[in-house]
């Protein structure tokens, strides 16, 4: 599909530029309106360009409260947002890469049984389990922590397997040098398994930070005080159904901060993965 | 410095397949002992469970007159070289050859000053900052030998460590081992499938097959007197050549029907298999004796001018063989030619494979 055809690579150009408006103007639209007044959004047609309102919308929202959620601020559900996102991702990885450690390298009994069990809980994501889990969580006092928000979702399954996959392209040859090397367990793990997954947990750790940034329902199930909830479940508290009772102007400028640790995530640790990728070579 | 004892090794997997069936060799102090066999042989388990990355069913293995069977790979004091070198990629190549010096905790001086050494002897000190993969293949080979040698083991395991080079790189890399070998003077136990480097490497040579071994000795007198037909057809290139023989009233019956005389040859066995190397025959020129020996009648198919040498391929007595002839052959293909096999040079084989 590569030509050298001028007016090919013309039209491809112009297809490409047509796609990135249709996806970009949305967020586009979404600043614009993060930046003017709620009377200037209530006022059709709203400008294309930005209004005068940027430090004013986003100091309101980031720092002083917003009635709506009971004067929490966006930088606490950003705080809280981030600390959930994390957690997961750090725990998920770290649960998933030493289960698959036990059950690539080690031969003891039941490690097929182990194994399996891990994978049939690919079977029941939080959604299938969720009221006996929040049954647990709300025996064990943990609605409104971040303990409750953030454990139940670790358990992790698809890194579990993602991991096995990848130790078992590992040569034997490697393993056994390692232990003529005098790499215990623990050495070999450290040595020579984590820094050969770097590009690994990279991967791994982007797609996970996204997917706890994301979650709804269960934050929407755990949280019950304002100020311990996800940017995502404020986001929806702060819309009315009625227009008038939405302060849109601050709900856009939530949008845009909600957006940005995402990409932020997906910008930094996208460099560091290609780099890896370029320089693993077995 | 040490010699490495093996003593009625097996080991049989847990199917029930027995890969080294009962294997006694002992390796003397500084000598370089080459297992040779074709593949499947359990030579590499053999190597692996002196290694201890294998367990050892039955049987002990000792290194230094001790008993190691129970010890883990980095207490029995060896290195070992793999096929596919195992250098860890994520480690520049100094650090490549310091990690198990490390792991045993020596301080970091000595760590810097026997690396440095090593690097040194190996014409590799300056790559120490390179990454594996920014080396070639004989070049990873040697930080693979590096590796071995900076822990100054008693024992040096070498799995086929040539089998990914080509084939000019692998004679140099050949004599290097050797020469190295020699130097530092440490056991070492090499395993390969090649029969020519296991010639030029060995002290001492192990021939195995099916798990248990043919023959062991010192690398010439197996080539001059192959203890099996099995021995014969793998030690040398091209191999013996291997005629089965009926004995009859007078003399031996070859497979198409042909007689030959065969006086002075003592075959007891009815069934009984005559082998002769490439280079021992004679084109007869109608005056020689071949009082002791043999006069056959070879039907030549095809010849082979590699340069120095040719190797004419024939058929006697419904069997192929190939015949060496220094320069270049004036055979023809369709030609028949008298040869004679003096009879010092001929081996006998029983009806088992044994020599007689």
């Amino acid at each position: 599909m590569i030509q050298n055809n001028p007016i090919g690579r013309l039209i491809a150009h112009i297809i490409l530029i047509v796609g990135i408006l249709i996806v970009a103007f949305p967020i586009y639209y979404a600043f614009i309106a993060s930046t003017q007044s709620l009377q200037d959004i209530m006022r059709p047609p709203l400008s294309l360009l930005p209004g005068g309102h940027f430090w004013e919308n986003y100091t309101t929202a980031l720092f002083g409260g917003i009635g709506r959620i009971g004067g929490v601020s966006v930088g606490r559900l950003l705080i809280n947002s981030t600390i959930m996102a994390l957690a997961i991702a750090v725990g998920k990885i770290i649960i998933s890469i030493l289960s698959a450690y036990a059950i690539v390298f080690f031969r003891f009994p039941g490690r097929m049984v182990f194994f399996w069990l891990i994978f049939i809980t690919l079977m029941l994501p939080v959604e299938v389990r969720i009221l006996p889990t929040y049954k647990v969580m709300v025996d064990l006092g943990l609605i409104d922590t971040y303990t409750g928000l953030t454990v139940p979702l670790m358990a992790s399954a698809t890194a579990t397997l993602l991991f096995r996959q990848f130790f078992m392209t590992i040569p034997g040859e490697l393993v056994e040098a390692a232990r003529v090397d005098g790499a215990g367990p623990w050495r070999f793990f450290k040595d020579i398994l984590l820094p050969l997954s770097k590009t690994n947990i990279a991967a791994l750790f982007v797609i996970l930070f996204i997917y706890g940034w994301t979650q709804y329902l269960w934050p929407l199930l755990m949280t019950n005080r304002n100020d311990m909830t996800t940017i995502v479940i404020g986001l929806r508290k702060m819309i009315s159904f009625a227009d008038a009772d939405t302060e849109w102007h601050l709900v856009m400028v939530t949008c845009i901060l909600a957006i940005l640790p995402p990409i932020l995530v997906v910008v930094l640790m996208q460099r560091w993965f290609v780099r890896g990728l370029v320089e693993t070579e077995k | 410095m040490a010699s490495v004892e093996l003593t009625n090794v097996r080991k049989v997997y847990a199917g029930g397949v027995e890969a080294v069936k009962g294997v006694d060799i002992d390796i003397k102090d500084g000598a370089l002992c080459v297992l040779v066999g074709p593949s499947g042989c359990g030579k590499s388990t053999l190597l692996r469970m002196i290694a201890g990355l294998e367990s050892i069913t039955d049987g002990t293995v000792k290194i230094d007159d001790k008993v190691v069977n129970d010890l883990g790979p980095a207490e029995r004091d060896i290195a070992m070289v793999f096929q596919n070198y195992a250098l860890y990629p994520h480690m520049k190549v100094y650090d490549n050859m310091a990690y198990g010096l490390r792991n045993r905790g020596m301080p970091k001086d000595q760590i810097d000053k026997r690396v440095r050494e090593a690097a040194a002897t190996l014409e590799l000190a300056h790559l120490l900052e390179r990454r594996p993969r920014e080396l070639s293949g004989g070049q990873r080979q040697r930080v693979a030998m590096g590796r071995a040698i900076v822990r100054n083991p008693k024992v040096f395991l070498f799995d086929e460590p040539l089998s990914n080079l080509d084939a000019k790189l692998r004679g140099q890399m050949r004599v290097e081992i050797k020469n190295l070998q020699r130097q530092l003077g440490v056991t070492s136990v090499y395993v390969t499938h090649d029969q020519l480097e296991a010639m030029t490497l060995a002290d001492i040579l192990v021939v195995m097959n099916a798990g248990a071994v043919e023959q062991i000795g010192a690398p010439l007198d197996i080539y001059e007197k192959p203890a099996s037909t099995f021995v014969a057809s793998f030690i040398g290139a091209p191999p013996m050549n291997l005629i089965p023989v009926t004995a009859g009233e007078s003399g031996l019956i070859l497979r198409d029907g042909t007689r030959i005389g065969a006086e002075g040859l003592a075959v007891s066995d009815k069934d009984a298999v005559i082998g002769f190397r490439p280079e021992d025959l004679e084109v007869a020129t109608g005056t020689e004796s071949h009082i002791g020996g043999l006069l056959l009648d070879l039907k030549v198919l095809g010849v082979e001018p590699v340069g120095a040498e040719s190797y004419v391929y024939g058929i006697i007595g419904g069997e192929r063989v190939v015949v060496r002839v220094a320069g270049r052959s004036v055979s023809q293909p369709d030609d028949h030619l008298r040869v004679i096999i003096p009879g010092e040079k001929l081996h006998l084989f029983g009806g088992n494979g044994k020599r007689i």
